[in-house]
């Protein structure tokens, strides 16, 4: 075809509408599972305290995050006088716009990835600490106290959990030598015993309570302490521009889980991987997604069973114990990779 | 012209004009927290731009660390300050002479650099594109292998910088109270509370149960 000069390629056309229905499908399969994550949230949750959580709207109450997103859409986004009127408004959309785009460059299936770029996990590092702005902001344009309060608690915790989580990403990108999130996954492919979280088992428990930190889940949650902020950065919003904030915190937690499953736990790769166990050994999306789940599972965990951090215990964790950790764990690995030692460190 | 190539001069066309734009808002925005994010808007735009040229290490790595953190670090501190625009524009005829002179100086030198490509006196190699080796491979290998020793006394003097800030701001009063989460941890309750008989025995008072 030619366009005034310019021709497309059917190869070319082809690979815009396959991009295009990939980017689609991810960000509706994303949207989905916040959804039915919102509903297993308030089951599991409800179960542990002895409840039965939703139950009313549809079979087992299945349908009750639909209710919940149309009252949500009908309701009336109210802008506060004395808001920031560009800056609040936009302030959601930084919040979800990284959560969706970084999906961008997880490999869903062996070679199924959007963009399988070679330096993949900076991207990611890059991505999820954009997130902050939008909170930030949200905190400042809402013109009010409780808010600001919450933007700046948020600020100083994402920062400080940034670099934990940085540093244990280091761990995994010195035991791969690559940073595309493709072939770091096949290396781990291989059997049970390849996959990081075994050298690297310390580092794999402050990526994930770094990560729980960063997505301001409890016990982490003193950005939106109700009992003293009353819901923190995001009090002043409501309606649609609500709904973002919230979609974008499980969008979030959906993906810092796939990442540690990415990461530490062998990706797409079968458990059951080398041994003759036909499907069951076999590769897949389903691994991932079940890995997924068990990791989403423990944030409702969490939340149910540990009472918030106090601010100060926070920044104590983070900088005092979880920053050391890493260092000196990445010291050892550099010992190991020199040594060559384990299926981990041979190259 | 393939599509390929309108493609990417589109989209260098695109984010070098926000580029622009958001650098003079940067100047020209009279809140300052908005002034902040037209920089951050403009770094991002750069970062693109040197994704374009090839050099995706160096555009991500420039999202990451000025976007994702310095940027944090500043706007947390504008949202802070509590700026009257009126006193800081009461200076403005006092200071424009000075302004204005060094904004000529630094439009001759953006000339001059254009110049004087054009007169062939310095001449411009296109970025490297290394191959078919990894941007950040190729990177590594030059930090760490080829200039490894200026490399390591950059950093060494960074540290240095580092540990001079917190010996600068790192101030021992005496008197402060302060927690010691270890001791928190370690306490027992036998420690902690001691059980004392309100009616020893012999003494007048109700005894045994119901009290």
């Amino acid at each position: 075809m030619t366009f005034g000069g310019i021709t497309l390629s059917p190869e070319d056309l082809r690979a815009v509408v396959r991009t295009v229905g990939a980017v689609v499908l991810t960000t509706v399969g994303v949207i989905l599972s916040v959804a039915y994550l919102t509903y297993a949230e308030r089951k599991v949750i409800g179960y542990m305290q002895a409840r039965l959580g939703p139950n009313r709207v549809g079979r087992w109450g299945l349908l009750q995050p639909f209710a919940d997103v149309f009252k949500l859409l009908s309701k009336e986004p109210v802008i506060p006088d004395a808001a920031s009127r560009a800056v609040f408004v936009g302030a959601p959309l930084l919040v979800l716009t990284p959560a969706l785009a970084a999906w961008a460059v997880i490999p869903f299936a062996p070679h199924t990835a959007i963009a399988p770029i070679n330096a993949g996990l900076l991207y990611l590092l890059a991505l999820t600490s954009l997130g902050v702005y939008g909170v930030i902001l949200a905190g400042w344009a809402s013109n009010s106290r409780y808010a600001l309060l919450g933007a700046m608690r948020s600020a100083a915790q994402i920062v400080s959990y940034e670099i934990a989580m940085g540093f244990a990403l280091v761990g995994v990108l010195m035991a791969a030598g690559t940073l595309d999130l493709g072939h770091l996954v096949a290396r781990q492919a291989p059997n049970i015993l390849h996959w990081y979280v075994i050298p690297l088992l310390p580092l794999f428990f402050v990526y994930f309570i770094s990560a729980v930190a960063e997505t301001n889940r409890a016990p982490f949650d003193v950005v939106e302490g109700e009992s003293e902020i009353v819901a923190g950065f995001h009090v002043e919003y409501s309606g649609v521009m609500f709904a973002m904030f919230f979609l974008a915190e499980y969008a979030n937690m959906i993906l810092v889980s796939t990442l540690a499953a990415t990461l530490f736990l062998g990706g797409w790769a079968s458990p059951f991987a080398g041994l003759p166990w036909g499907l069951l050994a076999a590769p897949g999306f389903f691994w991932l997604a079940l890995k997924v789940m068990i990791l989403l599972f423990c944030f409702l965990w969490f939340r149910a069973t540990f009472p918030r951090f106090r601010y100060d215990q926070i920044m104590r964790l983070g900088w005092k114990v979880f920053v050391p950790l890493t260092i000196v764990w990445i010291s050892l690995e550099g010992v190991a990779l020199w040594y060559r030692v384990g299926p981990w460190f041979a190259r | 012209m393939t599509a390929a190539h309108l493609l990417v001069e589109g989209v260098f066309g695109f984010f070098a004009t926000v580029l622009v734009i958001s650098a003079l808002g940067v100047v020209v925005a009279r809140n300052p927290v908005h002034a902040a994010l037209f920089l951050i808007l403009s770094f991002f735009n750069a970062a693109v731009l040197w994704v374009l040229l090839g050099a995706e290490f160096l555009g991500i790595v420039l999202v990451l660390v000025y976007v994702g953190a310095v940027m944090v670090l500043l706007l947390f501190v504008v949202m802070m300050l509590d700026i009257d625009l009126v006193v800081i524009r009461r200076g403005f005829v006092r200071h424009a002479p000075l302004a204005a002179v060094v904004a000529l100086l630094l439009a001759f030198e953006i000339g001059y650099v254009f110049w004087a490509r054009h007169l062939g006196l310095v001449s411009l190699a296109p970025p490297l594109r290394p191959g078919t080796l990894p941007n950040t491979r190729a990177l590594g290998l030059r930090l760490y292998r080829d200039d490894l020793y200026p490399f390591e006394i950059a950093g060494f003097l960074l540290l240095v910088g580092v540990v001079a800030a917190i010996v600068l701001t790192l101030t021992h009063r005496e008197g402060v109270r302060r927690q010691d989460p270890s001791a928190q941890v370690r306490v027992e309750p036998a420690r902690r509370i001691r059980l004392v008989d309100p009616f020893p025995k012999g003494t007048p008072g109700k005894g045994g149960e119901g009290g």
